[in-house]
C-alpha cells in the first residue's frame, strides 16, 4: 500500500492538469462554444466543423506558416550559433568567464522584462538598432514592430538572444568532456583545427545536439511571452504564432471551442515532435552500437 | 586540443589567435549590450529624454526613475506575489518529487511502470500548451485570482520525480542494506540513507524551478486579475501599459531592472550553481 501512498500527491497531480485538461480539450474541440454570444453560451456538438474551419481559414494557415517559419529559423541559428559560443569560450585565458557569463545570463532573465529593453532597441527614429544600423551607413528600414515585413524576425532576434547562450552551456560541457587523446593522435597524424572540429569534435557531440534540438523545439513552440510585449501579434498578424493565436481566441474572442481546437493541435504537433525525435535518436544508437 | 590554436607556432597563428579574442569580445559586447543599456538608461533624468545620437548617458545620474516607478504600480505587492508562489511552488514539489521518487526507486509495485509512464506524460504535454483547459478547471476549482492557482498546476513534476529517481538509484544496495538491518522505518530510510547523497540533485532541480516560476508569464497572466495575486512578471507588462508610461525609457528600464534584479543577483553570486543547475535540467 505504501508506495501507491507516496505516488498519490504526483500522480493526482498529473492527472487534474496534464491528464484532464488533454482530454478536455479533445471533448470541447467537438463543440461550439463562445462565451460572448448568449445563444453560443451553451456548448453544441458541432463534429469535427472547428477543424474544417481552422484549416480553411487563411488567418489560421498564416499563423502555421508564421509558426513554422518562427520554430525553424530560431531552432537551428540558436543552436548554431551555441556551438560558435562554446568553441570561442571553451580556452583557458583571462577574462573568459565574464565572456561565459554575459553570453549566458540572458537565460536566466523573464522573457517579458528582456522583451521591454528590446522594445528600445527596436523603436523607430533613434532605437539603437537603428542607430547601430545608421553608424554602419544603412538607413532601411526604420519601425521594426510596426512593419509586417520586420515583425516577426524582429521576435525571432530576441528568441535566439535569449536562447543561445543556454544552449551553449550544454555545448561547452559537452566539449570539456570530449577524450583529449582522440584529438592529440589526430594533430599528429596532422588533422588541423578546422578537420579536428569538423571531423572528431562534431560527430562526437552529436548526442548533445540531438537533446538541444529537443529542448529547443519544443520551447519555442511555447514561448510567446516576448510577443506580448513587443507586437501583440500584430502588425496584420504577422508575429501571431500558433500559442500566441490559441490564447486571442480564448481570452479575447472567448471562443472555447475553438481555442479547445487549437489546443489539441498544439499537443499533437508537440508530440509527434517528441516521439519522431525519440525514435530517431534510438534508432541512431542502434545503428551505432 | 580545440582550444590550443595559440600553441601552433608563427606570426600568421598568433595573428589569427587574436582575430579569434577580438571576435569573441566583438559577440560578448553585443550579447551585454540589452543589460548595460537597460543598466545607463535606468539612471537617467526624466528631464532629459533619450533621443536620436542621445542614448546612453546623461548627467547627472539619478535616482528618481526607481521611486517613481515604484510609486506607480504596487511592485511591493508584486514582489510578495512573487515570493508566495515560487516558495509554494518550491515546497510542495521537493515534497511530492521525494516521495513519489523514493516509491519509485525503493519498491517494486503492480502498476509500476504504467504508474510512471502516467508521470512522464507531464514531460511530453507542456503545461503551457493546456492553458485554456486549465482555466476552466481552475475556474471550477474557485480558484481563479488567488496565487495558488498560479502555483497548483506545477505541484507534481515529471522532471524532478525522474531527476531524484536517477539520484535515489545511484544511492549503493549495502547501504539500504545495512540500513534495513538496523531496523529502520521507511521514513528513517528516506531519510538518512537516500537524501543525503541525493541533496545536490534536489538542489539543482531547486534552482531551475525558482528560476522558471519567477520569470513565468502566461499562466499568471491569465489566471490573475487583481494586484493582489499579480505577480512581478505579469505586472511588468500592466505596468509597461499604462497610459502615462508612453515611450519613458527610463521608467521602464527601471522598472524592468526592479523585476529582475534578486534573482540575477542570486545568480551573479551563485553562478557556478545555477549553470550546474540548468546542466542539469538537460537530463530531460
Amino acid at each position: 500500500m505504501l508506495p501507491y501512498l507516496l505516488i498519490l500527491p504526483t500522480v493526482v497531480f498529473v492527472i487534474l492538469f496534464t491528464v484532464w485538461p488533454t482530454i478536455l480539450a479533445f471533448y470541447q474541440s467537438f463543440f461550439l462554444q463562445r462565451l460572448n454570444i448568449a445563444r453560443f453560451r451553451e456548448p453544441t456538438f458541432i463534429g469535427i466543423e472547428n477543424y474544417v474551419d481552422l484549416f480553411t481559414d487563411p488567418r489560421f494557415l498564416r499563423v502555421l506558416t508564421n509558426t513554422f517559419l518562427y520554430v525553424l529559423g530560431t531552432v537551428p541559428i540558436s543552436i548554431v550559433m551555441a556551438f560558435l559560443f562554446a568553441l570561442l569560450v571553451n580556452r583557458k585565458l583571462r577574462g573568459i568567464g565574464l565572456a561565459r557569463l554575459f553570453l549566458f545570463y540572458p537565460t536566466v532573465l523573464p522573457l517579458v522584462s528582456a522583451a521591454t529593453v528590446w522594445m528600445f532597441f527596436f523603436t523607430p527614429d533613434y532605437g539603437l538598432l537603428n542607430s547601430g544600423l545608421r553608424l554602419l551607413g544603412y538607413s532601411g528600414p526604420e519601425n521594426w514592430t510596426g512593419n509586417p515585413d520586420l515583425a516577426l524576425l524582429a521576435v525571432a532576434i530576441v528568441a535566439v538572444w535569449k536562447n543561445a547562450g543556454y544552449y551553449m552551456i550544454f555545448y561547452l560541457a559537452g566539449l570539456q568532456n570530449l577524450p583529449t587523446d582522440v584529438f592529440e593522435a589526430a594533430a599528429l597524424d596532422g588533422a588541423n583545427w578546422w578537420q579536428q572540429l569538423w571531423r572528431i569534435a562534431f560527430p562526437l557531440l552529436r548526442r548533445t545536439t540531438l537533446f538541444i534540438t529537443t529542448i529547443a523545439f519544443i520551447g519555442a513552440f511555447q514561448t510567446v511571452d516576448h510577443i506580448f510585449v513587443l507586437t501583440q501579434g500584430g502588425p496584420s498578424r504577422a508575429s501571431t504564432v500558433l500559442l500566441f493565436y490559441l490564447w486571442q481566441e480564448r481570452f479575447e474572442n472567448q471562443d472555447v471551442g475553438r481555442a479547445a481546437t487549437l489546443t489539441v493541435i498544439l499537443v499533437a504537433l508537440l508530440l509527434i515532435f517528441t516521439v519522431t525525435n525519440f525514435v530517431l535518436s534510438e534508432r541512431k544508437e542502434e545503428t551505432n552500437a | 586540443m580545440l582550444d590550443d590554436v595559440s600553441s601552433s607556432r608563427g606570426g600568421l597563428a598568433r595573428l589569427g589567435n587574436w582575430l579569434v579574442i577580438l571576435f569573441t569580445a566583438a559577440i560578448t559586447l553585443l550579447w551585454a549590450t540589452p543589460l548595460i543599456w537597460a543598466l545607463v538608461a535606468s539612471f537617467r533624468p526624466a528631464a532629459n529624454p533619450l533621443g536620436r545620437g542621445d542614448v546612453w548617458f546623461s548627467f547627472p545620474l539619478t535616482i528618481e526613475s526607481y521611486v517613481r516607478a515604484w510609486s506607480l504600480a504596487p511592485f511591493n505587492l508584486y514582489y510578495i506575489n512573487t515570493i508566495v508562489v515560487v516558495l509554494l511552488v518550491l515546497g510542495v514539489q521537493i515534497t511530492t518529487i521525494t516521495l513519489a521518487a523514493f516509491a519509485f526507486a525503493r519498491y517494486r509495485f503492480l502498476g509500476q511502470r504504467a504508474f510512471f509512464f502516467l508521470i512522464l506524460l507531464q514531460m511530453m504535454i507542456p503545461t503551457t500548451a493546456l492553458l485554456a483547459p486549465n482555466f476552466s478547471t481552475i475556474r471550477q476549482l474557485g480558484l481563479f485570482d488567488t496565487r495558488l492557482a498560479i502555483a497548483i498546476p506545477y505541484f507534481g513534476s515529471a522532471f524532478g520525480t525522474f531527476l531524484m529517481r536517477q539520484a535515489f538509484l545511484a544511492v549503493p544496495r549495502d547501504l539500504v542494506d545495512a540500513g534495513i538491518i538496523d531496523g529502520c522505518s521507511w521514513q528513517q530510510l528516506l531519510r538518512h540513507v537516500y537524501l543525503p547523497p541525493s541533496i545536490p540533485t534536489l538542489v539543482a532541480f531547486g534552482l531551475s524551478s525558482v528560476c522558471w516560476h519567477w520569470n513565468e508569464f502566461l499562466w499568471p497572466l491569465i489566471i490573475t486579475n487583481s494586484d493582489q495575486s499579480r505577480p512581478l512578471t505579469a505586472g511588468l507588462v500592466r505596468f509597461t501599459q499604462l497610459g502615462e508610461i508612453g515611450a519613458q525609457w527610463s521608467l521602464l528600464t527601471a522598472a524592468t531592472l526592479m523585476v529582475i534584479a534578486p534573482l540575477f543577483i542570486a545568480f551573479l553570486i551563485f553562478q557556478r550553481r545555477f549553470i550546474q543547475s540548468f546542466l542539469h535540467s538537460g537530463i530531460k
